[in-house]
């Protein structure tokens, strides 16, 4: 009953036109909100930016002044003499790509294994593997801490890398993408005399470039900016990776020289933005594929 | 190269789950030998206010985050729908992704300074309105909203992506049918779109729930678990009590605790779950 009464009432020309302005309207207000909204997400990162390039006398000066208008750069010379900022930086380049580099090769290799070659009790270690992906690293803390400093690791940056070199998440993902190909492709190599090894070198692992992409750069988002094992693992901070050392360095500072610690924030954030620019697609993608873990 | 892959996720995954249960059965400060307690450490953390506080911090918390994410994120994503233009759609998309690439950590620091009561920019326009000197790191409420804040401003992108791919899957034929019908937008989405998403909305409300329950990085940051121990949550005081006082077996067995819990939430996920993550 409503819905012919509606659906007449749509079909006037004067109802139409009502329905086209709401439509409009209705649009020009959508805009305003997520342009509103994507400006405020926004503004905490633009007031950081703004602020890291003010001279830390004038950093809180009210109202605040949202565009660097007379930027000044000593904050960016000053974060390194404030704390070993190089040293940081280098720590998390090393760790991130030591872990990014070895779970794509681990990943890769066991992912392949897991759905092209069949072996004695491969579902059932398999499904070991897909249960430890649940596993939330928080929990486990207390043991995984014990073994590395068993391992006489405490306080060194291959505490940070070794526990995470066998990943989970990735197995799962380069099995999931391996199970999609054909195996008619390595049959007819193997034909023409490859080995084992040799197929997966030159035959498959060349065609799993997308789901690899979208691998490392999860990775590198997440142990970049990874703060809970470094601060429990690492004690010096000649070994501190850029998220630790920036909360050592506000905690030193306190309310004081705010726009240093900004510069530092700023350049910690640096190539994450690079690396978001060149693959932004893969990691999108893989945000969806990525929630699983 | 499979053996030593699987044999660091038995030894640093497995391993460690096993450890975890035998460690909250001992009573062990990593210096003197451990000594076996049986239950004790369990029947001591039920009767332990912090860690009961902790709990229901953590839960308030999570509660707070996820609910806040799902409907802004599920209203920017609506709002997003109304465009066809793959441009502007992937500029937002953009928009909203940004945070999730600062480390939680860094932005901590970054909204300590927005929110200090004196100096902070926040609290300066809120001046301008006439609400001055609100105490937002140094109160209870102030503090819960502030992490609130961090947490939702950062992990928005993320169901902002999982609803609008979720409402583009929607068919079009039957959104065209009930306009045909003179639904309105309000009643379109709550009797067809809402619906037709309810396996998202479900899976986006429990992965935010379980990385909610983990939450660290942002009250460390930002309060210390403070003020008194109004943001200390389940895995602050898991780190207080092993890494801080060295009482491994304890913190094991709230480890184990809040274990069981996530293993419960990551069950729920998985069954609802397997409906939306195969789809693609």
């Amino acid at each position: 009953m409503t819905s012919t009464v509606l659906s007449s009432r749509a079909k006037t020309p004067s109802g139409l036109r009502a329905r086209v302005a709401a439509r409009i309207a209705g649009r020009i207000l959508a805009v305003v909100a997520l342009v509103a909204s994507a400006v405020l997400v926004a503004l905490p990162i633009v007031w950081a930016i703004s602020t890291s390039l003010r001279t830390p006398a004038t950093s809180y000066d009210q109202p605040p002044a949202w565009l660097p208008t007379d930027p000044v750069w000593t904050n960016y010379s000053a974060v390194f003499t404030a704390v070993p900022l190089l040293t940081f930086f280098i720590n998390s380049v090393v760790v991130t790509g030591l872990i990014v580099v070895l779970q794509l090769i681990t990943s890769t290799m066991s992912g392949y294994a897991f759905a092209m070659v069949r072996f004695r009790g491969r579902n059932a270690i398999f499904a070991m593997v897909l249960a430890t992906l649940m596993v939330p690293a928080q929990t486990t803390i207390i043991p995984v801490y014990i073994i590395i400093s068993r391992l006489g690791l405490v306080d060194s940056r291959a505490s940070l890398v070794l526990p995470v070199i066998g990943g989970a998440f990735g197995t799962f993902l380069m099995r999931q993408y391996f199970l999609q190909m054909p195996r008619e492709l390595g049959e007819a190599a193997r034909v023409d005399g490859a080995g084992p090894f040799r197929v997966f070198r030159q035959i498959y692992a060349p065609l799993a470039m997308a789901p690899m992409a979208t691998l490392a750069v999860l990775n590198f988002s997440a142990y970049w900016n990874e703060f809970f094992r470094p601060l429990i693992f690492l004690q010096d901070s000649s070994n501190f990776t850029l998220p630790l050392g920036l909360v050592t360095l506000q905690g030193n500072f306190g309310t004081g020289s705010v726009s240093i610690v900004l510069a530092g924030i700023v350049l910690a954030l640096l190539p994450s933005i690079v690396v978001f620019a060149f693959t932004q697609k893969y990691l999108v993608e893989g945000v969806a594929v990525g929630s699983f873990r | 190269m499979i053996a030593a892959s699987l044999a660091v996720i038995v030894i640093f995954t497995l391993a460690p789950i096993v450890a975890s249960v035998l460690l909250s059965l001992v009573s062990w400060d990593a210096i003197s030998p451990p000594t076996f307690v049986g239950l004790g450490n369990y029947e001591r953390l039920l009767q332990d206010q912090a860690v009961i506080r902790s709990f229901w911090v953590t839960i308030k918390l999570a509660a707070m985050i996820v609910a806040a994410q799902v409907v802004i994120g599920l209203g920017l994503a609506l709002l997003v729908q109304r465009f066809r233009s793959t441009f502007l759609r992937g500029l937002f998309r953009t928009a909203f992704f940004l945070p999730l690439l600062v480390s939680a950590a860094s932005i901590s620091i970054v909204f300590t300074y927005l929110f200090n009561d004196k100096f902070g920019v926040v609290n300066y326009y809120l001046g301008l309105v006439g609400m001055s000197g609100v105490s937002w790191l140094g109160s209870e409420a102030g503090a819960t909203a502030t992490i609130v804040m961090v947490a939702v401003w950062q992990q928005l992108g993320f169901v902002f992506i999982l609803f609008v791919a979720a409402l583009s899957s929607i068919p079009r034929d039957v959104l065209e049918a009930v306009a045909m019908d003179g639904a309105g937008p309000i009643r379109t989405f709550f009797a067809v779109k809402l619906p037709l998403i309810s396996p998202t909305v479900f899976f986006a409300a429990v992965i935010g729930l379980i990385n909610a329950l983990q939450l660290f990085d942002q009250p460390w940051v930002m309060t210390k678990g403070g003020p008194g121990d109004a943001t200390t949550t389940t895995v602050i005081l898991i780190y207080q009590a092993a890494f801080q006082n060295l009482q491994f077996g304890y913190g094991s067995a709230i480890s184990v605790v809040l274990f069981v819990l996530l293993m419960i939430l990551t069950w729920l996920q998985f069954v609802a779950g397997r409906k939306w993550v195969f789809y693609a």
